[in-house]
């Protein structure tokens, strides 16, 4: 049996807070909004809720911020607040590669409990909550952490007098640095471009407030929850699995806990690790685990199931840039459902060119996995490698070399999977798989051809009028020139070379 | 006079009004057809003995991105000289022209015209040639460099002024830039020939000496590579007076180059020649023959550069060098291996070019044709 070693949890977070994402104020305060409004999305979509999200930042004093973040989600009932909020520590954030998962945006699974125990450490305030669940009463608490036992302490409950239906509202009290360009505000659009479904209101610092609308009414298709591939895993999650299997035989747990396994297929792996089929999982040894995992690669098997994803769709990545940017040009791709290392993915670009954008500026390259926009690490991302390997000069943008291109132009590219293969546990920056790479490629590929067709128009527009108008102007001086030299009247003169330009300027 | 000046103003009315707005009234590319300047629309009309221009026309275009704003140019100069003519202001130059034209085009922050040079120059150039008409004829004038002194009254009729050229002083009296007869009119010469000459100093000092009165002459500079008016003067004095012209220059080939000029005209202002042109004009020297014959001291001489071989070679391939004298002399000249100054022959003593050297020349009539 493992051991585990009691640390302070306030120790554990020091140690860990990069990992967490509260290395800096600036970016805590992003972290404790950020994951709030992913949970928020995945508990309205969860529930099939259009999600209606307000976030609002109020400064108190100098670097203390008031934070509150209220959802229309179901609610959490009374007895799970606890549980929900306070569960630091036992999230499913430390998943490994390649164990039972479902795309979901809570990749740092943590929850709210580390936001919470943050704003504790640097302010001392618990957090507030709210919370209506349909047909019961709206219930109020304060929660803070024992951090000595590592267990969550409820305060001050009350019921309130209410006309909401349902939803949740936490409210932190949280040291920070309010950054006004890639800071709330930017990851708040982002996630209203990949979420049009959603519509969120931020009410910034200065009492702005920005409605980023919803502009889709449909909920996006529900991923679905996958069984690993044995391509795919890795032998610390195997002995994981047959621990933890309730299959009684070593075949059974290969059908049952893996995806595309048949009772074929079992037996063939059984044979090729010398393993009887009927042997109890949780007897395996760490030796024999490692020659089941060598035979369950080898075996040939169907490829994984690929219909568990929950791309955004061209269509939504097309409402959702429309409606952030006055774009002049927007297209988007979704790629088919890709594997790497028996791991399903799924890539999609979105292109946005608009004439309001500056146009002597790298285009601006927006990250998303699983529609949760990365922030950090750009160049360190498979997605921004994509980009600059990508040949923009050949689709009318001009690229200094080894850089993004130049141009009023907003790249979005998402790759959603069920285990998203971030370089680093900070999560924001993913690894150069070359399937993903290959798949972002192609996708920009084909956006990249519908930008060159649409500037090729442009142009033609451009000279067009570029033409028409230098016809123009120096026809006002042929016309007071021909006026002298031919004494006729000026106004016909005028009419006459304004309707020979518009037959013949062209 | 008002007569011709009502031809000059058909001319532009023709040309750059009517015709213009006939293209316009058929919805077509208003087009202008000027006669090219081209070097190889000038070609050497050896029975006229002159550089003229041939008939090539070129097309400036108004609904072509590259000539829009030229044929724009084009009409502006035309339609601005027209009116002066029409108007009778006085004539003007190439610089005032350009700050009578120059405005912002309304509307824009673009210039009609932003350079002298290359955009107003140019377009009276075509003018002139297109129309067939002297620059002195729309009421422009080049800045002329040249002065004359000699037996000769003029009487310019802007000024009513009478003008003496044997009373104008060591300066001589200034070449104006209208040497037409509207202008300037020739009333009295006595003077038997013109004698031009290259260098200014020399023509100083032969009129220190009173070269012109000893030999009763007219005695011309045009300082280097003339202007446009002392050539037309010059003209004039050989046609109308049936002056003999003797022209003294520099013995090397930019010094005969001098000479053909005022002789057959340039390949740039070819359009030029049949008015300035003296296709009678002589070369009186300096000649390689000379250099033995008048005893010129070694001292005196200057090697040929590369250069100068150069142009010798290009000078010998003009048609207009092609004569059997010319060829023998370029060619004695490339042999000699030196050039000699027409300033050198005070070496021999100051007043050796006054009173030996040229009068020698013109006894013998010692010439080059």
């Amino acid at each position: 049996m493992i051991k585990y070693r009691e640390v302070a949890v306030s120790e554990f977070f020091e140690k860990n807070k990069h990992l967490l994402g509260f290395d800096n104020p600036a970016k805590a305060l992003l972290t404790v909004v950020k994951e709030a409004v992913d949970n928020s999305l995945d508990a309205c979509e969860e529930a099939g809720i259009l999600p209606d999200i307000i976030v609002k930042i109020k400064n108190i004093e100098k670097d203390i911020f008031q934070v509150s973040i209220e959802d229309n989600g179901p609610g959490i009932e009374e007895k799970y607040v606890k549980h929900v909020f306070g569960k630091l520590l036992f999230g499913s954030k430390f998943r490994s590669l390649g164990e039972e998962g479902i795309q979901s945006r809570g990749q740092q699974g943590i929850g709210m409990s580390a936001s919470i125990l943050y704003g504790q450490l640097t302010t001392g305030e618990p957090a507030l909550i709210e919370s209506k669940v349909k047909n019961k009463s709206h219930y109020s608490c304060k929660l803070f952490i024992d951090t000595s036992k590592n267990m969550p302490v409820i305060e001050d409950e009350k019921k309130l007098e209410t006309k909401k239906e349902h939803g949740t509202k936490i409210s932190l009290k949280i040291k920070g640095v309010y950054r006004k360009v890639r800071g709330v505000e930017d990851y708040l659009k982002y996630t209203a471009i990949a979420n049009p479904h959603a519509q969120i209101l931020f009410i910034d610092p200065e009492n702005n407030r920005k409605l980023f609308k919803r502009v889709v009414n449909k909920l996006p298709k529900r991923p679905k929850k996958v069984a690993p591939h044995p391509h795919g895993v890795e032998i610390g999650t195997l002995i994981k699995m047959l621990n933890r299997t309730k299959s009684r035989t070593l075949q059974s747990f290969l059908m049952n806990d893996f995806s595309k396994v048949g009772g074929k297929g079992a037996t063939e792996i059984c044979k090729l690790a010398k393993l009887d089929i009927h042997t109890r999982p949780n007897a395996i040894s760490r030796e024999q685990a490692a020659n089941l995992l060598l035979a369950m690669q080898q075996v040939k098997l169907q490829r994984p199931p690929t219909d568990c994803l929950s791309p955004i769709g061209e269509e939504n990545i097309i409402m959702g840039l429309s409606k952030e940017y006055k774009a002049d040009f927007v297209a988007a791709c979704t790629r088919p459902v890709a594997v790497y290392r028996a791991i399903p993915f799924q890539v999609e670009v979105g292109i946005v060119y608009s004439k309001e954008l500056q146009p002597d500026k790298p285009v601006n390259l927006i990250r998303f996995a699983n529609k949760v926009p990365l922030f950090y690490q750009q160049s360190e991302c498979v997605i921004y490698k994509a980009v600059v390997k990508t040949q923009w000069k050949r689709y009318g943008l001009q690229q200094p070399s080894g850089s993004l291109p130049i141009g009023p132009v907003v790249v979005l590219v998402h790759v959603a999977s069920v285990w998203v293969p971030f370089i680093s546990e900070g999560k924001q920056a993913i690894a150069s798989y070359p399937m993903i790479l290959k798949e972002i490629k192609l996708g920009l590929l084909d956006i990249g051809r519908k930008l060159k067709r649409y500037l090729a128009i442009e142009q033609r527009k451009y000279a067009k009028e570029r033409r028409l108008k230098i016809f123009s102007k120096y026809g006002i001086e042929i016309a007071n020139a021909l006026t002298e030299l031919t004494k006729m009247d000026k106004n016909y003169i005028e009419e006459l070379i304004k309707k020979t330009i518009e037959k013949k300027g062209l | 006079m008002r007569e011709e000046k009502n031809e000059v103003v058909k001319k532009f009315e023709l040309v750059f009004g009517k015709e213009v707005l006939e293209d316009l009234k058929r919805g077509e590319n208003p087009t202008l057809e000027l006669v090219s300047r081209t070097l190889s629309n000038a070609f050497f009309d050896e029975k006229k003995g002159l550089i003229t221009l041939g008939n090539k026309r070129e097309k400036r275009s108004f609904f072509s991105l590259g000539q829009a704003k030229k044929f724009m140019q084009t009409l502006l100069v035309a339609a601005q000289l027209k009116k002066n003519i029409e108007e009778k202001q006085p004539a003007i130059g190439t610089r005032q022209l350009f700050y009578l034209l120059k405005h912002t085009i309304p509307g824009t922050n673009e210039n009609t015209f932003d350079d002298q040079k290359t955009e107003t120059d140019p377009i009276v150039e075509d003018i002139e040639v297109t129309l067939n008409v002297l620059r002195e004829q729309v009421g422009l004038f080049a800045v002329p460099d040249g002065y004359i002194v000699g037996p000769m009254i003029a009487y310019d009729r802007k000024t009513g002024d009478s003008l003496d050229y044997t009373k104008m002083g060591l300066g001589g009296g200034a070449i104006p830039a209208m040497v037409e007869d509207n202008f300037y009119h020739i009333k009295e010469i006595s003077a038997e020939f013109v004698l031009v000459v290259e260098k200014y100093q020399v023509w100083q000092l032969l009129n220190q000496e009173k070269f012109w009165k000893k030999n009763n002459c007219l005695l011309m500079t045009g300082k280097g590579q003339s202007a446009r008016s002392p050539r037309r003067l010059l003209a004039r004095l050989n046609r109308e007076f049936n002056l003999p012209v003797y022209v003294f220059t520099d013995l090397d080939p930019w010094g005969y180059y001098i000479y053909s000029v005022y002789k057959q005209g340039s390949i740039k202002l070819a359009f030029f020649s049949e008015k300035a042109g003296v296709p009678k004009a002589k070369f009186i020297g300096l000649s390689t023959k000379d250099i033995e014959k008048f005893d010129i001291p070694k001292t005196n001489w200057i090697k040929l550069n590369q250069l100068d071989y150069k142009r010798i070679k290009e000078i010998k391939n003009y048609p207009w060098f092609k004569k059997k004298e010319w060829q023998e002399e370029l060619s004695r000249l490339e042999k000699f291996g030196y050039k000699v100054e027409s300033d050198s022959l005070v070496a021999k003593n100051i007043s050796f070019t006054a009173n030996t050297y040229l009068p020698t020349k013109i006894e013998n009539k010692d010439f080059l044709p």
